[in-house]
């Protein structure tokens, strides 16, 4: 018999507060004074309660870079981070270009117990930008893919692009754009501008990404296809996309916690933590996301977690590799870059983080709004917390986290996933435990 | 001074002090006994990863005039080129008991990585990093400029007033950047001559003037002229055209040369194509600094080994 919880006396997004009965693998009742017979208590007082946070964009590395992150360190995570589901990037090795690949993650996911794992399908096969993988093949199987992705690489080839996006409204899929213009960013090492010239490395110019935008939504209205536009990390972009909703183009992006928070002058002392592409820009376009954050134009945050070895960052810069932790610290930086500036509220911060991805990404059961009846997905958050970001704060395979040594408020006190624990007390349950639970719910 | 890195980080006062060094190591080169026994015992190790002869030669002599142990380790048939990481190669270096490091490294950065990094103690001098700065050659640069305008009362002074023009391919090049900075907190005026192609996209930080025409710039008469050695390479990823056109447009030729003043300083780094961005009649003029940067560029070195190695360890 799975253990029921009685999440006492949390606050809603809304403001009011309300104890939430977890039971039979369902939200079973929201309200004041329920009885706690037959369930374990958590005490929510102070905390926030939100739908558990749904990341569009995470590199889990399994299979084939099992040294940087597996699907069961990479889940342990994202459940740290109040994450309930996570989207795997396709970049594997094997690459996730057939139905084979992304129904074993799929599977190792469902083992592993902490959070959903919903695999991304490669838009080409191998992410070599030359042939259509089995897309339809993907969407068909247990995976039940609908989301498409080269995500590393840009599909720059605009008639496979074209084909692409035509092709997946037969499923009701949507390829994930990431956008770079692969001639203009050749050996690029950083945003270009005034810092670039001076560091002496090699500039990624925005007009990269905005350029392939701009072709991209133009692409989708044609034939009329939806389009969502990973890491959005510059102003002109960010026009780009405002211009493309205005004229009923069916386009949805996003932005890192990442490019909320940081700027490119973190770069001056060539530490590689801050390597990551796109790079981080200036203060103006770190500006511009969160405006866009917060009037939709960006629709969700999506962390793009990408862990590496230490020795691919203990290097010097060139030879560093792209790319942060960020499911650990998520909620933290979005609170940290747009909440406590007012530029969104905790209602804007479950939509931008379980409900809009939940449904651009078409996975059921998650991103439903806290009621009776809803999927027992849920994050008990403290936002009056502080704390010094350190590894001991990091639950997966590795500690390539920007953030490390700073100050970020909040903190992740409890997740629920299928209605069980995996975090109490700010800690992720053990792993045999978990993996019990969710046999169990499966049952 | 801990390590030398860039020249955007030296004072002023730090910069005449280096340059006065070198005018001390210089009057050693003039003596019969070139040998000073100051460094006796200290290690400094070369440590290129990218070819450069030039430049490490003119550091082993440097550090062996100062009586230093030498270990050179250099890209080819080394460890340094069969993948081996910057991190290994320096802790080995450390438990070989390295006072200084001489990095040489095609990576922005990768001195300062080194010398923030923990895995070495000893100093670090940068001998030119990626596209980023060398330190070394602009000050021997600017030492060589403040020989030939101030000659014996050299010591002390800065280049207050003097116009330098420097030309090419400014984006990629660390000597420009060096030179740019250290020329200007020595009080010298820098304008930057190039292509719009060959200059990075915003330059308003840097305290320069900037033109795309040559002939503009010689004709206001500048106290010197650095030409940068232009790399063929770069007309292939769409840079200029061809030689021939870069040439015509930014080549000092004889033309040009003559209507420079008769005083009029050429420099170049090294090593030069000629024909292409310079005439053998500039470089090998009276007024042409080509060899004295050359001989100039020990005496540098001595100096910033001596600042580095001697204040160090408390003596
Ligand atoms: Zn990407």
């Amino acid at each position: 018999m799975a253990e029921s919880y009685l999440i006492r006396g949390a606050s809603l997004a809304d403001g009011t507060t309300s104890d939430i009965l977890l039971d039979g693998g369902i939200i079973a009742e929201v309200g004041t004074g329920l009885s706690a017979a037959g369930a374990r208590v958590v005490d929510a007082d102070g905390l926030i309660a939100l739908p558990g946070l749904v990341d569009l964009h995470t590199h889990l590395r399994e299979p084939g870079y099992e040294q940087s992150e597996t699907i069961l360190t990479g889940t342990r995570a994202a459940a740290a981070g109040g994450f309930t589901a996570v989207f795997a990037m396709a970049n594997t090795a094997p690459v996730a270009d057939t139905a084979g690949v992304v129904e074993q993650e799929l599977a190792l996911g469902d083992a592993a117990g902490y959070a959903t794992v919903q695999p991304i399908g490669a838009v080409t096969v191998g992410l070599q930008g030359e042939r259509l993988a089995e897309l339809g093949a993907m969407a068909r199987s247990r995976a039940n893919v609908r989301v498409f992705s080269d995500d590393g690489f840009c599909v720059s080839d605009a008639l496979l692009m074209r084909r692409a996006l035509e092709y997946v409204k037969a499923f009701d899929g949507v390829i994930a754009q990431h956008a770079q213009d692969p001639r203009l960013t050749q050996g690029a090492q950083m945003n270009e501008g005034a810092l670039s010239g001076e560091l002496g490395l090699a500039g990624w110019p925005a007009v990269a990404e905005e350029a392939i935008i701009a072709r991209d939504v133009l692409l989708a209205e044609h034939v009329g296809s939806r389009l969502h536009i990973c890491h959005v990390s510059t102003a002109g972009s960010v026009d780009v996309i405002r211009w493309a909703k205005a004229r009923g183009i069916q386009v949805t992006a996003e932005v890192t916690p990442h490019h909320l928070l940081l700027t490119e002058d973190l770069i001056s002392g060539y530490d590689a933590r801050f390597k990551v592409n796109p790079p981080l820009r200036r203060r103006e376009d770190v500006e511009a996301v969160r405006a866009a954050l917060a009037d939709g134009t960006i629709d969700i945050v999506a962390t793009d977690h990408a862990p590496h070895p230490s020795e691919s960052k203990e290097c010097e810069w060139d030879a560093a590799a792209n790319g942060m932790v960020g499911l650990e610290s998520a909620l933290s930086v979005v609170h940290a870059s747009v909440v406590e500036n007012g530029l969104l509220d905790w209602t804007d911060v479950s939509r931008v983080l379980s409900q809009t991805p939940a449904r651009i990404g078409r996975i059921r059961g998650h991103g439903e709004a806290i009621a009776v009846g809803a999927a027992p997905e849920i994050v008990l958050y403290d936002p009056s917390a502080s704390r010094s970001w350190g590894t001991a704060d990091l639950a997966g395979r590795s500690v390539n986290s920007p953030y490390l040594g700073r100050t970020l408020p909040g903190r992740v006190v409890a997740t629920f996933h299928h209605g069980y624990a995996t975090v109490l007390d700010g800690a992720v349950l053990e792993t045999a435990e978990i993996a019990a639970a969710a046999r169990e719910a499966r049952a | 001074m801990r390590h030398l890195l860039s020249t955007r980080d030296l004072s002023r006062d730090e910069a005449i002090e280096l340059l006065d060094i070198a005018e001390d190591m210089a009057d050693v080169q003039l003596r019969e006994v070139k040998k000073l026994p100051t460094l006796r015992g200290r290690t400094v190790v070369n440590l290129f990863f990218e070819d450069s002869t030039r430049t490490k030669v003119s550091f082993e002599a440097a550090a062996k005039r100062l009586s230093a142990d030498v270990i050179s380790f250099s890209a080819k048939g080394s460890s340094v080129s069969k993948g081996e990481s910057l991190k290994d190669t320096a802790q080995t270096l450390a438990a070989i008991g390295a006072d200084a490091v001489v990095i040489r490294h095609g990576s922005s950065g990768a001195p300062l990585v080194l010398a923030q990094s923990g895995w070495i103690d000893a100093g670090v001098l940068n001998a030119g990093d990626g596209t980023h700065e060398h330190p070394t050659q602009a000050l021997l640069d600017a030492f060589t400029l403040r020989r030939r305008i101030h000659g014996s009362a050299s010591r002390g002074r800065g280049l207050d007033g003097v116009r330098v023009t420097i030309v090419g391919d400014i984006l990629h090049s660390r000597v420009a950047r060096s030179n740019v900075w250290l020329l200007s907190t020595l009080g010298a005026e820098v304008n930057l001559v190039a292509p719009p192609t060959l200059l990075p996209v915003d330059l308003a930080n840097w305290p320069v003037s900037v033109g795309y025409d040559l002939d503009d710039a010689i004709d206001a008469q500048p106290d010197a002229v650095m030409m940068l050695r232009i790399q063929l390479e770069r007309m292939h990823a769409a840079f200029f055209p061809n030689s021939r056109e870069y040439s015509r447009a930014w080549g000092l030729d004889d033309e040009r040369f003559a209507r420079l003043r008769a005083d009029s300083i050429v420099m170049h780094p090294g090593p030069m194509n000629r024909g292409l961005e310079i005439s053998s009649r500039a470089a090998d003029s009276p007024q042409s600094s080509v060899l004295e940067q050359v001989a100039n560029g020990v005496s540098v070195r001595m100096a910033a080994l001596y600042l580095l190695l001697s204040g160090e360890k408390g003596e």
